[in-house]
């Protein structure tokens, strides 16, 4: 179970009383590659993701991970099937140590318990020892490594960023979805994250989908554009295509230009 | 690294050392049995600062796993002659059993609901031990509770044994709580009090994390309980009652909420000061009150937390002088 999987959605919906925040989205996260996820706010983005990787099961259609029907499985089982999140706010623990919240990540891939806590034991002691070790290789992978040992309240929004991505990574996701990475950081900060992310598919072989605002940075990044509006797809295709396409200049782009 | 092991050394050994002195010390019974109230009561509120402090969830129901636990090993000792070493696992396992039952009901809500919910069982838990008189004596509560069973040469009928025995659970309930926080399992429960959705995402199973720790939480109140019954020699309905709950709730927060010696400290300042001033008592919680908004209000992390704050404070000082 490693390697990059495909997500696939069928007629997926989800609809909060009478509300569609997502309506009848077919779309094929293909493996290893970058797709993104553009929009107005509110076009339903997040509620996508919350819908695929387990925090709402849909209220129509189907989530197929590679062949496998995982359609309204919580977010633990999804995670331990391969698909790891991230959160437009990153939600890490200020009061605790980089390396504490990354660690979390290998939680898992370990099996120790209550008795083996207490008692120390050599399971516990050799768990402990490997998802350090494994935390530690994530935030080098990240450029963190240095902040290891630093409260997360004190570590730059960047930063954080950063340590939010380690923390899925630790999880050996397959597929990785990451919910406005860039968010609330300077755009050299943002080229660095962009670099990060495309080495996160490339180099480690994790399919990533990212909702991102961010449009010089979708189409620098991403092999494959979606554009949801009003909980509807409404293109989808490589980011040149995307760009000059009038209905999401209209939608999307347009509506940017107007405010 | 040297000053470092010295530093752990003298925060556990000092303590420890004045807590195995004190009754050679003060030689005064009275103070000595009200060290022993505040140890069981500190050791319940470890169990408290368990849900509260690393899980998140407010537990109202706890004063009812104390009861629950006293009255187990009191009826099981004093009218079916039960040893005392057999009456205390059971006690704890069968509080446990039950915390887990009620677990799977109340932790389908979470924070102010899950807290509602508790208080409901806390009252059940009280109701049915004045109600079920011929099994725990009603209203009238269960006399005649013998102390502890002797271990060999070991014997536990004077005071002085007693505070012993009672320091020694407590200091394995320090060390159980230290271990599991310490470890894996730990940061997971701090990962769920942190942010459920984060936990959740990167494959951690939250409800079974609240269930797990609601049930370590009901077994160290048990524990205070079935360890309070035989040194009282008695039991009745108040000591369950949820009145006791919001009593251990205010030791915690004056003592520190996740803090490991947080409870210790603020359960024997608070019960010490009480119970010390014999003319307040009446009036525990007029003094508890203003107590506790002056900790709230300055100290957000409690005393114990508070203090070591202060003492990096006064560390860093040193260091630039």
């Amino acid at each position: 179970m490693s390697g990059a999987a495909t997500l696939r959605v069928e007629g997926l919906g989800m609809s909060f009383g009478g509300l569609k925040a997502v309506d009848q989205v077919n779309l094929d996260i293909p493996a290893g590659k970058v797709t993104a996820l553009i929009g107005p706010n509110g076009a339903g983005k997040t509620t996508f993701f919350n819908v695929v990787a387990g925090f709402h099961a849909p209220t129509s259609g189907k989530v197929f991970l590679d062949d496998q029907d995982v359609t309204g499985l919580p977010p633990h089982k999804m995670a331990r099937l391969g698909v790891a999140r991230t959160f437009q706010t990153t939600q890490l623990f200020p009061g605790a140590p980089v390396m504490d919240n990354v660690i979390v990540g290998r939680r898992l891939h370990t099996r120790s318990n209550v008795f083996d806590a207490v008692f120390r034991s050599r399971r516990h002691r050799r768990e402990e020892d490997e998802s350090r070790e494994r935390a530690l290789e994530e935030l080098e992978f990240v450029g963190a490594r240095d902040l290891a040992d630093v409260l997360v309240a004190s570590i730059s929004q960047e930063a954080r960023k950063r340590v939010a991505i380690a923390l899925a990574l630790a999880t050996e996701p397959r597929v990785l979805l990451l919910d406005e990475p860039a968010a609330g950081i300077n755009p050299h900060e943002t080229e660095g994250l962009t670099d990060l992310i495309r080495s996160v598919a490339v180099e480690r072989g994790v399919t990533v989908c990212l909702v991102e605002h961010k449009m010089r940075m979708v189409m620098d990044l991403s092999d494959h554009v979606a554009v949801l509006n009003y909980g509807k797809m409404i293109a989808e295709g490589p980011p040149a295509e995307i760009r000059n396409n009038p209905e999401v200049i209209d939608a999307y782009l347009g509506a940017e230009h107007d405010a | 690294m040297g000053s470092e092991g010295m530093k752990r050394a003298a925060t556990i050994g000092v303590p420890l050392l004045a807590a195995i002195l004190f009754p050679l010390v003060v030689d005064n019974p009275y103070l000595v049995s009200v060290a022993v109230t505040a140890y069981v009561t500190a050791i319940a509120v470890y169990g408290l600062d368990v849900m509260l402090g690393y899980t998140g969830q407010l537990s109202l129901a706890h004063a009812g796993f104390f009861g629950i636990g006293g009255y187990t090993v009191g009826i099981l000792t004093s009218e079916h002659g039960f040893s005392f070493w057999t009456a205390l696992p059971i006690a704890v396992a069968l509080t446990s059993l039950l915390g887990h039952l009620i677990g799977l009901a109340a932790l389908r809500t979470r924070h102010d609901y899950f807290a509602i919910f508790t208080l409901a069982v806390g009252v059940m838990i009280v109701i049915v031990i004045e109600r079920w008189e011929s099994l725990t004596g009603g209203t009238d509560g269960l006399i005649g509770i013998p102390p502890p069973t002797s271990i060999g040469p070991l014997s536990f009928t004077s005071l002085n044994a007693q505070y012993y025995l009672v320091l020694a659970f407590l200091v394995l309930t320090i060390y159980v709580v230290w271990s599991l926080m310490h470890s894996l399992v730990g940061r997971t429960f701090l990962a769920v009090r942190n942010s459920e959705d984060l936990a959740r995402a990167v494959g951690i199973d939250a409800g079974r994390t609240h269930q797990l720790s609601f049930v370590i939480s009901a077994a160290l109140a048990a524990l205070g309980g079935a360890l309070y019954a035989p040194f009282l020699g008695s039991i009745g309905p108040d000591v369950g009652d949820v009145p006791m709950t919001f009593n251990m709730l205010v030791y915690l927060m004056i003592g520190g909420v996740a803090s490991l010696p947080g409870p210790l400290v603020g359960t024997v300042l608070i019960m010490g000061l009480t119970q010390a001033l014999t003319v307040v008592q009446q009036y525990e919680m007029m003094v508890l009150g203003p107590i506790l908004i002056v900790v709230v209000i300055f100290f957000p992390q409690g005393i114990a937390g508070q203090g070591k704050v202060l003492f990096a404070r006064l560390a860093g000082w040193g260091r630039r002088r």
